[in-house]
């Protein structure tokens, strides 16, 4: 099974790999990167926590101060959940394209128009889970060179959901990058084999 | 003809690459300034913060990796590897970008929930410099990026149809 422009897979790969198969494992892939972009955006949006400290005492009625932390106060953390729900509808378009879009016509556009917008998510998803990351460092760690405090110490469920939205959204990161390359890879190997039955026909009446 | 063009404005694109991440790199690391504001000292560093000092590892990486690749380009057994790198590494510089643009926001702004004042009214030319590097390192981003697509263009229309 040779390949385009000189270059060459092992043979056991085009046997194993069968067009079936891949398909169905890259459609399993993108499901379960919607799942986890999905997840990392609605733990994100929905996380807000409320506290009430005792700031002082006058005589004997304590002066209580309520404070909310909610995750719009930070903007890395709203730039998180819009670019973690972008990436999410890009994979569910990805899916649905896949299952019920096989008789649209796409005038030769389909694979440069998934693997260039594949890639541009993979960038967007990394982007947004770094920001957060460092934001959530920053909360949990201070930083005593700019008089900052730590704020999870006192809002610790906050943090710890904020950490679990982390989580699926880097999962989700790892997921789109191999999608990005099984895709390519994918359409390398089953275009070539057309390619070639092509040349065989077009030689034959030769 | 369509061979050397696509090598010239590969090589072009890398060395811009190449210079911005090196300008981002140097400027961030000779950023420091120090302040006394009412007996309280504010010395100002890029180490001071450990988002400053990843920002500057990933980009240091990129300029090692680009210095690299310019002397790499032409050789045709490293292409599929170059390609495969170069999606890596312009991930790591759009979440280095990221997260320092996150973090200078702070410092420029504040939090006012989290109790965090800004800092750059005591050490301006610090926020400059560092506003100086975070520029170039965002152009380095879309270079790469610009780069990446380039690259899959080229990777899908073969240089020789059958």
């Amino acid at each position: 099974m040779a390949l385009q422009s000189g270059e060459k897979l092992p043979m056991f790969i085009g046997h194993i790999w069968s067009k079936q198969k891949s398909r169905w494992t890259l459609l399993g892939l993108r499901l379960l990167a919607f799942l986890a972009a999905a997840a990392a955006t609605l733990v994100m949006v929905l996380n807000k926590q409320t506290k009430t400290f005792v700031v002082a005492t006058i005589g004997t009625t304590p002066v209580n101060l309520t404070l909310t932390a909610k995750f719009h106060h930070t903007p890395a953390f709203v730039f998180f959940a819009i670019a973690n729900g972008l990436v999410s509808i890009h994979n569910l378009v990805m899916i649905m394209m896949d299952l019920l879009g096989s008789k649209f016509d796409y005038k030769g556009f389909q694979f440069p128009m998934i693997a260039s917008l594949d890639m541009l998510n993979l960038a967007l998803v990394s982007g947004g889970a770094n920001a957060a990351a460092f934001m959530a460092e920053l909360g949990k760690n201070g930083n005593s060179h700019a008089r900052w405090d730590k704020i999870c110490d006192k809002f610790g469920p906050y943090c710890d959901r904020g950490a679990g939205a982390l989580i699926a959204s880097f999962l989700a990161l790892a997921l789109m990058l191999l999608i990005s390359f099984l895709s390519i890879l994918n359409h390398k190997l089953v275009n070539s084999s057309s390619h070639n039955s092509h040349n065989n026909i077009i030689a034959l009446p030769n | 003809m369509a061979k050397t063009k696509r090598i010239i404005i590969t090589i072009l694109l890398r060395l811009l690459a190449f210079g911005a991440t090196l300008s981002a790199t140097v400027v961030m690391v000779t950023s420091h300034e120090s302040a006394e504001v009412m007996n309280i000292k504010f010395s100002a560093k890029y180490s001071n913060s450990p988002t400053f000092k990843f920002y500057v590892t990933a980009e240091a990486i990129a300029t090692g990796y680009g210095l690299i690749v310019l002397f790499l380009s032409s050789r045709r057994s490293f292409d599929r590897l170059i390609v495969i790198l170069d999606v890596v590494i312009a991930l790591t510089l759009t979440s280095s970008i990221s997260a320092a643009l996150a973090v200078a926001q702070i410092g420029k702004k504040g939090d006012t929930h989290a109790g965090w004042l800004p800092v750059c009214n005591q050490v301006p030319k610090f926020c400059d410099h560092v506003t100086g590097a975070l520029i170039a390192g965002f152009v380095a981003a879309i270079v790469y990026l610009v780069l990446n697509l380039y690259s899959l263009h080229v990777f899908l229309t073969p240089l020789f149809p059958v």
